[in-house]
């Protein structure tokens, strides 16, 4: 099923709720992360609301495309993406890291059979979508009309397992695979650059022959066209690596690696919201 | 004796018997296996013919993928391809797969629920003069820890194909853990097999004193052993346990009801094997005593198969001592 079109104001709208949702989830779970969501809330919106070819109604509708999260620790921004695209009801979002709820901390396919894979340990989503892109190729030929999506953090680019996959997209050439990096410079240690150094990223995934986009991750229209252009080319994997602001949205929480682990408090979390429902204090708030 | 109803090997115990490497089994099992499920894939690690996966990668190459010396992605891409509805087999020393990565397994395909099969040949000891870097000794502890897992070790090549074709037509997670070394033929192709489903192999007459409990390359020592023993006035039952996980309670029951000894035998270390299971199911349901043989908290060396097998205390004058020392503990108790 495609969904309807929206629009680039509507989808900058729809990643806002997604955003708030994300705030409103971490509070009430009292853990979790909260940088990485907030910064891929516009991937995130634009993948479930305009890109993907999914059916929210028959989520297992064999012709889907897949997306497979690798760093499941920034599962909030999926579930809240999910939720809001009609795969369960937004209430629910609420029960994360809960006894007994289908949203684990970090992904599980035996709680919420919705997921495509189960992540949580760094490392080994590019590989399972290298796999599922070489099946795809198998089932379908050459020509397949289908698209993998692999959603990696950069900061678990330390990890060598990504490099073996890397390797491997290469070298099937498997222009079905999307990649994309959030390339948000932060890690639980600190800096990226400080903690391992990643640059030149754009050469490294360059030169294991992947057609590399380097776009501003916290626009959907770029997002869009780096999608559509990763999709017109056909002799090789795409990567889009997206420079995005880790916490953006919320200017306390915004480039600060002391977010990537920790969910807000109380007054946090009302500042965050306020924050976001003025859209940055452009308009009033009615809940203030 | 032999047990008849197994149709097993009567020549075993003659020293020319007929040899095979346990790994070749697998390679003719997933050739033939290809035909019958079309879901079937293989992966290599860069050891395909050392992994007997040459004959598959030559007769369906559109359904073989060559990973390269990546086995962290050898794991995880295979669930890649699980979850597209293929059902993997893929394929190393078992030093490195499921040895190295063990995460990548727990995770991608058991915690993920995405059938697919372990292969991993070079396992125990008798690898030889590699020497212990690549003698995998862990690798049945590793994976039987796993929940979703089923963890087969067979007795022979003619076994290792039969687990195959098993496991090729019903989907499931597995580890399969092949030798490297030509072993003695013990069962015939009209020897049954069923996953989870123990043999007992050697009976004695009238009631058994012991039964040895025997995984893998070993079991021909197990049988051999017996022999002897009977010779000797001693009474064994020896039973193989192809299928570590999970595995066959009732038979382990049945066994320790008549012989009131056990002398578990595989060419893996001692802690968390098939030493290890027989002895979390004997101990809640019928505690008898047991004794162990296996590689006792040390890595391998460089040596003859045989050599590291009797270095390590595992050939058949090591079970036999075995059996002996429980009949004494016993009598003692």
């Amino acid at each position: 099923m495609q969904q309807r079109d929206f629009t680039i104001r509507e989808l900058t709208l729809k990643a806002n709720e997604i955003r708030q949702s994300i705030i409103s989830m971490l509070l009430e779970a009292g853990s979790g992360h909260t940088a990485g969501p907030l910064g891929m809330a516009d991937v995130f919106t634009t993948l479930y609301f305009d890109l993907l070819r999914h059916d929210p109604a028959n989520p297992t509708w064999s012709e889907r495309d897949r997306l497979v999260l690798s760093n499941g620790h920034i599962c909030p921004v999926l579930y809240a993406a999910m939720a809001h695209s009609g795969y369960f009801p937004v209430e629910e979002l609420l029960t994360l890291r809960k006894y007994g709820s289908r949203l684990q901390g970090h992904p599980h396919r035996d709680f919420l059979p919705y997921l495509e894979n189960s992540s949580g340990p760094l490392g080994s989503g590019l590989s399972q979508a290298v796999g599922m892109a070489i099946a795809d190729r198998m089932d379908n030929g050459i020509a397949t009309s289908r698209t993998i999506y692999c959603l990696l953090g950069d900061g678990e680019l330390n990890e060598g397992n990504n490099w073996e996959a890397i390797m491997l997209g290469g070298k099937e050439k498997l222009h079905n695979l999307i990649a994309i990096v959030d390339r948000n410079n932060i890690q639980i240690d600190g800096y990226t650059e400080d903690v391992m150094p990643l640059d030149s990223l754009n050469k490294k995934w360059e030169s294991f022959n992947w057609h590399v986009q380097e776009i501003d991750g916290n626009n959907i229209q770029a997002i869009i066209d780096a999608v559509h252009q990763a999709k017109a080319v056909f002799e090789k994997p795409s990567v889009i690596i997206a420079r995005t602001i880790p916490g953006k949205g919320v200017k306390e929480f915004e480039r600060k690696f002391e977010w990537h682990g920790k969910a807000p408090n109380k007054e946090e979390a009302s500042i965050a919201l306020n924050e976001l429902r003025t859209l940055g204090g452009k308009i009033k708030s009615e809940h203030k | 004796m032999l047990n008849p109803d197994l149709k097993l090997n009567t020549a075993i115990f003659a020293d020319d018997a007929e040899q095979q490497p346990i790994r070749k089994g697998f390679g003719e099992g997933l050739l033939k296996a290809g035909d019958a499920n079309k879901n079937i894939v293989a992966l290599s690690a860069d050891l395909t013919e050392s992994t007997q996966m040459h004959l598959f990668k030559e007769k369906f190459p559109e359904r073989f993928i060559e990973i390269g010396v990546a086995e962290q992605n050898l794991a995880a891409t295979a669930s890649g391809l699980a979850a597209m509805g293929k059902y993997p087999f893929f394929s190393s020393y078992a030093m490195f797969s499921p040895g190295r990565n063990w995460e990548q397994i727990r995770t991608t395909i058991c915690y993920n629920d995405r059938p697919a099969v372990i292969v991993g040949s070079h396992a125990g000891v008798s690898v030889g003069p590699d020497g212990g870097t690549h003698q995998a000794i862990e690798d049945m502890a590793l994976m039987r820890v796993l929940p979703r897992m089923t963890v087969i070790s067979p007795c022979d090549a003619i076994q290792a194909k039969q687990a195959t074709l098993a496991l090729s037509s019903n989907p499931r997670i597995a580890y399969l853990r092949l030798a490297r070394e030509k072993t003695p033929i013990i069962t015939t192709e009209e020897t049954p097999f069923e996953i989870g489903k123990g043999q007992i192999m050697y009976r004695p007459e009238g009631l058994a004193q012991v039964a040895i409990i025997a995984t893998g390359a070993l079991v021909v020592h197990a049988l051999r052993a017996a022999k002897d023993l009977e010779k000797k006035g001693v009474k064994v039952i020896v039973a193989n346990i192809h299928t570590i996980k999970p595995i066959d309670t009732d038979l382990l029951i049945q066994l320790a009801k008549e012989a009131k000894a056990i002398v578990s035998v595989e060419e893996h270390q001692i802690a968390g094997g098939l030493g290890s299971a027989i002895a979390e199911v004997i101990i809640q349901k019928y505690p008898v005593p047991m004794e162990f043989i296996g590689v006792r908290d040390l890595f391998g060396q460089s040596g003859t198969p045989n050599e590291l097998v009797e270095k390590y205390g595992m050939g058949k004058d090591s079970i036999i001592a075995a059996v002996l020392k429980i009949i004494d503990r016993k009598s003692i108790s």
